[in-house]
């Protein structure tokens, strides 16, 4: 039964990649050994896709891989194996926060994590510049990005609109300036 | 039943409107989540906190932390298929050979301008939660060393927020003592 082991599959990367969704491709690359689902080269085409699409990064290739192995229910079953372990884990740690939340050593926990998560979006903020200077062809497409994200950066501060209008005028120039 | 409605039109859009994934998605939960008082900015940064020690991808465990906040097992089950259903369309139509749409120069240049207003939507967010998590020296020293090892990929993401939640308690400890 293809569903069944699909959703197997899919629920063990769940519940052992740690990290997100680039944790998962290492764990995508084993299944191309073990199954003839799609082979390696699919894969690397599947992340491109799923990196440019809307949505998390994990689940885009867990839909992708397999919509590849059954089809559309492939892909729900897939996807659904991947949150499944997630669903659990995340309502126990809420319920075990809930009755230790006025606990020193959780506050005291919390109270170093904060800074340091900072950071992890500080990274990754750096990494997204860097593939977008990485991805621009010459001299004269950075300097025009580079405008267009200052001018974006004095817009975000000055009105408060919702990051969805953002989005829409950003893929509006990108479509207007051949970006 | 109206709660539920809510919290999955929130995520699905959260889903529909976040490119990259994580982090990416945190200009959203900003406007969806804490503008309605769903949650705090420092209980964000806790989910994530977490969301990136467990296992999982860290939008869905962010969202699922939420959606239990609000509305128990049922608000956790709604928002996490909010964000996994914009997903899932949009992979399945590509994957039925739609893809002369997404591979049209239309579409990516779309997606390359999209690039660019990720960083802008992000930065101010940023700003806004280091100036409140720097309570003291401690954890600028904190901000400092995880910028240090994260840099320089001395230490996986997952090792340093543990370890920071350890220094955290010590600190905390030795305060205490004194």
């Amino acid at each position: 039964m293809i569903y069944l082991t699909l959703f197997y599959e899919f629920f063990k990367i769940g519940l052992f990649a740690i990290g997100g969704g680039l944790a998962t491709i290492p764990f995508l690359f084993s299944l191309t050994h073990r199954f003839d689902w799609f082979t390696t080269q699919d894969l690397v085409s599947m992340i491109a896709v799923s990196e440019s699409t809307p949505g998390p990064l994990g689940v885009n290739m867990a839909t992708f891989a397999g919509y590849q192995t059954a089809g559309i229910w492939g892909g729900i079953v897939a996807t659904i194996g991947l949150v499944f372990p997630a669903l659990f884990i995340i309502i126990g740690i809420s319920k075990i926060l809930n009755k230790f939340k006025e606990s020193f050593y959780v506050q005291s926990f919390f109270y170093g994590l904060r800074p340091a998560v900072s950071v992890m979006i500080l990274v990754f903020v750096f990494n997204v510049c860097k593939v977008i200077v990485d991805l621009t062809p010459n001299l004269r497409s950075l300097l025009l990005s580079g405008f267009l994200f200052l001018c974006y950066l004095l817009l975000i501060l000055r009105y408060k609109m919702h990051p969805i209008f953002f989005v829409l005028l950003a893929a509006f120039m990108g479509i207007l300036l051949e970006l | 039943m109206i709660e539920c409605w809510n919290l999955f039109i929130a995520f699905f859009k959260i889903g529909l409107f976040t490119f990259g994934g994580g982090y990416a998605m945190l200009p959203l939960i900003q406007k969806e989540v804490v503008k309605r008082n769903w949650a705090t900015e420092d209980e964000i940064l806790d989910y994530y906190a977490i969301g990136q020690v467990t296992p999982g991808i860290i939008a869905i465990n962010v969202s699922t932390f939420i959606g239990y906040k609000i509305k128990g097992v049922l608000g956790a089950i709604t928002s996490m298929i909010g964000m996994l259903t914009p997903s899932v369309l949009i992979i399945t139509t590509l994957a039925m050979g739609l893809s002369y749409f997404w591979d049209s120069p239309v579409v990516s240049h779309a997606f390359a301008g999209i690039r660019l207003v990720i960083p802008a939507l992000i930065i101010p967010i940023l700003i806004q939660m280091i100036k409140k998590s720097m309570k003291d020296k401690f954890c600028i020293l904190i901000l400092c060393y995880a910028l240090v090892l994260s840099f320089f990929n001395i230490l996986s993401p997952v090792f340093i927020v543990v370890l920071s939640g350890a220094l955290g308690i010590i600190y905390k400890v030795l305060k205490r003592v004194k």
